[in-house]
């Protein structure tokens, strides 16, 4: 971390118990991004907690039972997952210095959370478009509210990935860069844990009697 | 939700949002107008603005961040208490056919506007002011882990605070209370803008202290100067550190439980309504979550503060620093388990309200070790009655009583009748006066030399002193008696004229509380007068403790030329009994963080966008979105951030004040 | 600082705050009021236990330690004592541990929910004691009284007898208010959609007032209503001459959908006659016409539940799921 021992110019009397000469202070971005992602996970836990309280307010609309298309949403979770692989082999890539091996499956990746997008918002309207949005009863309100922030963080997640492709490709894979693929990293697994939070607890739960 | 009524552009803004005929609201605007054009005549004049924008608006520096908070927070402080003699001022004369100058409409605005500014942009900013400008210094750090979100955090707050003083001028605040319980917080009872004011300003500040409670607990873990163990850390630095782990862990709650109103409010869902499912008191349940820690998040640093000033102007170790230190995180943990305290009417069942009122009772345990450790502290000292000292031992007995109060209140038969009472306003005025502001004015006293080279004129801080004892006594007391006597709170109108005499009372009192306000800003210009008289030449005025001392008042940019070494806690004070060196050569290039536009403007541009949505401006708020995340994306381009602070100027820096030092002796 | 009066302040405090003793909550007609007040009173002196003496010892040290008292003894390195932080912690630890039995207790025996057992401290309930039914509404801004036994109604009104225990049932219209009357018991909140219950009992002639103790809206202020504990014959005759004056005003649907109507200051309004099951219709959100009521609206999605994991299991039913979708969706 730091020495006790005397340095710089010649003649300097630095070994004072009190004082260092030369002390750089460890790097705390990694720390501070895991405690912001607990906070985002403590929002999400809100979300959770809300639709644990609302779940079962249909108030004579559609259940998750009656809605659900559960194959659709295995689909979607299929790419959420594999984006989650594709990203761990990014970050090989980047710490082996493979610049354009890195770039391809950021890529990659990207490409997976956008049909994983897509594919919610078609979900999302068909909903709508059958009157069950999220304007028709507590449970619905739920339901789109947790599942819609999980879709926005991924969105969010998404144009930080196309941010940093173009940061990689100007930069190179410095040391910076590489703090900022590893925070992309770990919000991208966050999310990809939640996602198996929701599709348990809101999906697989909501299809059961 | 989108009306057809509004205009494309305009949302639901018209001219008519100008309250015209509101005589108050008017001459408040033109006063306001009228110091804002004097403010930017004197900086056209003295030609300051690029200075502002240079040395403060960009700053990065956590001290110049530090003294904006403050300045900040008193200046909102002014707000809120004119908010309050109004308040008093109605109580006093609203009695049977006199309706008072304030009707309904109008007062409920106050009493919410009080309770949001005197919470989020009076304590928040001042205690975060407070750890801003001295945590770094204790631990024997050149600056936070995250200086550009420092920035950032605080143009966030500051917004909020700009929000909620436009919503005076243009449209009105909430009728609701501080905390905007639905369903009279949804759009069906309050479709007005006032909520949204209410919603936006709290959510833009919210996202300043979260990250601000990140980045203060990275530096104090990360950034410790060598030595400088957890045991070691000054009390101080200990309570900010448990305060940023309460604000990580619960402002996510408050930014989740506003979003689900928000979304009530604009696109019709059920979260909190009536019919369709939804639950009011999922709210209740939620905001005090984010609650009952918040106030902990207030009073934490405080005791801090108390701790450093009872052992500095006691001139003795602080007595049971391991305790104290258990203690503080004690009542960290403690405080996520009391929020139904308060809400025990809401018929939760005997079991559930038991639990709840035992766990608050418990907190009140480690809180009392620590009065017993400052009380210890004082005993056998040689105690010096400087301002931060007075202010701690009037703190000793004031907060004990609202304490007490507490504890009594958590007892939920006794609650069923005191609930929302004047005597549950007495009792929180109690801990948060006696508690919190008594500490800030400690604070204030006793770091503002080291922040501005000058102390603070002790004659008119001693009259502000004294004003706001007698004030507060005066004012609270018969607040509790009127609950005693039936009276609830949010009341704008009386008929029962037995109360008549007790309200004038708490008017007397407010007077004299104002007089104390006053005083404390006669104090600020005096000493600036003063300076010269005044002036800190030493850097440790008050024979100090803790590292903030070794360095000269004001520190340099860098705080410290070198890094300290620390072997014991109150580390200066151990440095001055070796007789520590200074040295006096060898120093190094300093590495240092560089100013940055990006915090004052992504900052603005949210505020715009909140602006927006607040009056249903959709183009508007969705350009000022993109905007806003534009500006990020471009700051993150940035990868020059620095800059290095050359070894020769921080030898002719160090050199100086060594010279000067050794003059003194 | 350390004036003599500086000192004797907390004392000349108090004595003003005992000012409060002669007060409504600290001396009220109810039986359970007076309950709670007791409670105030009992964990006010445990407390005060311990406040005093700190109160006492911080302006003795201030004043004995002051640094130009020369006498006394200086030791700035003392800040350590097993024996005083056995204390500092012990004692606090005490006083919570008999406060929180107390409240434990307390907090069970006076459960807002809990039928009373006794009608005040001299006398208990006997078992066949029937307690006066009152079920309440809060609107905006002002308070319905429905008597379902006695078959009238009062806005702004409310009239018990001494010595009856009364049992609430308590929820609102629109917005969350607090139902309290200081004379006569705790508070308990009225909401929306929800039932709550209130237990008590006046054990004097007493003529107050009642409140909402929860902001809810502009008419707030104003909405208080006359309290009056009568004798049982008085109460018996108000009743009969309300029948009587107002036999032909009938809280049914449409008058009580009139009444919901927000208003501020409004004048008592006296009912001689009310629909039977409107109170559970208000609780149950379908007073209105065309309302479905929220009971009904659960069972109703129990059922479908049930009929959809039958469905889930049967194949050849599973084609009709498609049709109960829209059938179900259309009809909302």
């Amino acid at each position: 971390m730091s020495t006790l021992t005397a340095q710089g110019a010649p003649g300097a009397d630095l070994s004072s118990r009190y004082y260092v000469a030369h002390h750089h202070p460890e790097n705390g971005t990694l720390l501070g991004f895991w405690i912001y992602l607990m906070s985002d996970c403590l929002l999400f836990a809100c979300l959770f907690a809300a639709y644990a309280v609302l779940g079962h307010s249909y108030a004579g609309g559609p259940t998750g039972a009656e809605l659900f298309d559960l194959p659709l949403v295995a689909l979607n979770t299929a790419f959420l997952l594999l984006s989650s692989i594709t990203y761990g082999f990014a970050m090989i890539a980047a710490q082996g210095q493979k610049k354009n091996a890195t770039l391809a499956w950021l890529a990659i990746t990207g490409l997976f959370g956008a049909a994983f997008i897509y594919f919610e918002v078609y979900e999302f309207l068909h909903l709508i478009h059958e009157g069950a949005g999220p304007q028709r009863s507590g449970f619905l309100t739920a339901f789109f509210s947790l599942v819609g922030t999980h879709g926005l963080h991924v969105s969010s997640g998404i144009i930080w990935l196309v941010t940093l492709m173009i940061q990689v490709s100007k930069h190179g894979l410095g040391e910076a860069n590489l703090r900022r693929l590893m925070c992309l990293s770990l919000f991208w697994h966050f999310l990809d844990v939640v996602w198996i939070g929701v599709f348990t607890f809101v999906y697989l739960m909501g299809v059961l009697p | 939700m989108s009306q057809p009524t509004d205009h494309l552009i305009f949302g639901r803004l018209g001219w008519d949002a100008i309250p015209y005929h509101e005589p108050i609201l008017m001459a408040t605007f033109a006063a306001v107008a009228l110091g804002g054009l004097v403010v930017f005549a004197l900086l056209t004049k003295y030609r300051l603005w690029g200075t502002l924008w240079r040395d403060w608006i960009t700053s990065i520096d956590h001290k110049k961040i530090g003294i904006m908070y403050m300045i900040l927070g008193l200046v909102m402080l002014l707000r809120g208490f004119a908010d309050a003699v109004m308040m008093r001022m109605q109580q006093m004369v609203a009695f049977g056919d006199n309706a008072g100058f304030l009707p309904p409409h109008h007062y409920d605005q106050i009493f919410t506007a009080h309770g949001v500014i005197m919470i989020f942009f009076v304590a928040m900013p001042l205690v975060t002011g407070l750890m801003n400008y001295v945590v770094p210094l204790q631990i024997g750090a050149r600056d936070v882990a995250f200086p550009f979100l420092n920035n950032f955090s605080f143009w966030m707050t500051t917004f909020g605070a700009i929000l909620v003083m436009i919503s005076l001028f243009v449209g009105e605040f909430a009728r609701t209370g501080w905390l905007a319980y639905p369903p009279l917080s949804g759009i069906l009872a309050s479709p007005d803008v006032g909520v949204d004011y209410y919603i936006w300003s709290l959510q833009i500040a919210g996202v300043g202290t979260l990250l601000s409670g990140v980045n203060l607990v990275v530096t104090i873990v990360k950034m410790r100067a060598p030595g400088m163990s957890l045991m070691k850390m000054p009390v101080f630095t200990w309570t900010s550190l448990c305060t940023n782990v309460l604000i990580i862990a619960v402002f996510p709650v408050l930014t989740a439980t506003l979003a689900m109103l928000s979304m009530d409010r604009m696109f019709g869902t059920n979260f909190f309504t009536n019919d369709l499912g939804g639950n009011p008191m999922m709210y209740v349940n939620l905001i005090w979550i984010w609650g009952h820690p918040e106030v902990y998040i207030l009073v934490l640093p405080v005791f801090g503060v108390y701790s450093e000033v009872a052992s500095t102007f006691s001139g003795k170790r602080l007595f049971g620093y391991t305790s104290m230190v258990y203690a503080t995180v004690v009542i960290t943990i403690l405080s996520y388990l009391v929020w139904l305290h308060h809400f025990f009417t809401m018929g939760s069942g005997a079991s559930v309200n038991s639990f709840f009122g035992i766990t608050t009772m418990i907190i009140s345990i480690p809180t009392g070790a620590k009065i017993f450790n400052w009380l210890f502290t004082m005993y056998k000292g040689r105690i010096r009655f400087e301002l931060p000292m007075m202010w701690t031992v009037a703190f000793m007995c004031t907060f004990v009583v609202g304490g007490m109060t507490g504890v009594l209140l958590a007892v939920p038969p006794a609650d069923f009748v005191l609930h929302n009472s004047l005597f549950l306003i007495a009792h929180f005025h109690n801990v948060i006066i006696g508690g919190v502001l008594f500490g800030l004015f400690a604070a204030i006293n006793y770091w503002f030399p080291k922040a501005f080279g000058f102390k603070l004129d002790p004659f008119w801080g001693k009259i502000s002193f004294w004003c706001w004892q007698v004030g507060f006594w005066i004012t609270f007391v018969p607040v509790y008696v009127l609950g005693l006597m039936g009276v609830t709170r949010r009341v704008s109108h009386f008929d029962d004229l037995s109360l008549k005499p007790w309200f004038w009372a708490a008017g007397i009192g407010t007077a004299i509380i104002a007089v104390g306000v006053l005083a404390m800003l006669i104090q600020f210009g005096v000493s600036f007068m003063r300076r010269k008289q005044l002036r800190d030449v030493s850097g440790d005025p008050w024979n100090g403790r803790t590292l903030e001392w070794s360095t000269s008042s004001p520190p340099p940019e860098y705080n410290f030329a070198f890094t300290p070494v620390v072997h014991d806690n109150d580390t200066w004070a151990d440095m001055k009994e070796n007789k520590y060196q200074r040295p006096r050569s060898g120093f190094v290039d300093i590495h240092m963080p560089a100013n940055t536009w990006a915090g004052f403007t992504i900052a603005a541009l949210s505020a715009v966008c909140g602006f927006a949505l607040i009056w249903h401006m959709w183009i508007i708020a969705v350009v000022f979105f993109f905007a806003t995340v534009g500006a990020t994306i471009v700051h993150t381009f940035n990868y020059k951030r620095d800059f290095y602070v050359k070894a020769d100027h921080v030898a002719k820096v160090e050199g100086e004040r060594t010279r000067m030092l050794e003059s003194l002796a | 600082m350390n004036h003599p009066f500086v000192r004797r302040l907390p004392a000349l405090l108090l004595l003003l705050l005992l000012g409060g003793c002669n007060t409504v909550v600290m001396n009220p007609s109810g039986d359970v009021a007076a309950q709670e007040a007791r409670l105030i009173t009992i964990s006010t002196v445990l407390m005060l236990l311990i406040i005093v003496p700190v109160i006492i010892l911080t302006l003795l040290f201030a004043w004995k330690y002051r640094a130009a008292n020369k006498d006394a003894e200086y030791a700035p390195n003392w800040d350590h004592s097993t024996v005083l932080e056995l204390i500092i912690w012990g004692a606090p630890l005490l006083i919570i541990i008999a406060l929180g039995l107390l409240t434990w207790i307390s907090t069970h025996l006076l459960d807002p929910y809990r039928p009373l057992a006794r009608i005040d401290a001299k006398r208990p309930l006997a078992a066949d004691v029937k307690p006066l039914e009152v079920q309440v509404v809060a609107m905006d801004w002002k308070w319905l009284f429905i008597y379902p036994e006695q078959g009238i109604a009062t806005v702004n009104e409310f009239v018990a007898p001494v010595d009856r225990p009364i049992s609430f049932k308590l929820t609102a219209t629109q917005m969350m208010n607090s139902f309290y009357i200081p004379e006569l018991a705790g508070q308990i909140y009225a909401m929306p959609a929800m039932q709550t219950q209130l237990h008590a009992v006046s054990n004097k002639v007493v003529h107050s007032e009642g409140f909402s103790a929860n902001y809810s809206g502009r008419g707030f202020s104003d909405m208080r209503f006359k309290y009056h504990s009568v004798p049982t014959a008085e109460f018996d005759q108000w009743v009969q001459s309300t029948k009587a004056a107002n036999a032909a005003l009938k809280l049914d649907r449409a008058n009580y959908l009139v009444l919901e109507q927000p208003s501020e200051k409004d004048p008592i309004k006296r009912f001689g006659d009310i629909e039977p099951g409107l109170f559970n219709a208000i609780v149950d959100r379908c007073v209105g016409p065309g309302k479905v009521c929220i009971s009904q609206m659960h069972a109703a999605d129990a059922a479908r539940a049930k009929i959809v994991a039958e469905l889930c299991n049967d194949p050849r039913a599973a084609q009709n799921t498609v049709s109960l979708k829209k059938q179900n969706v259309a009809t909302n």
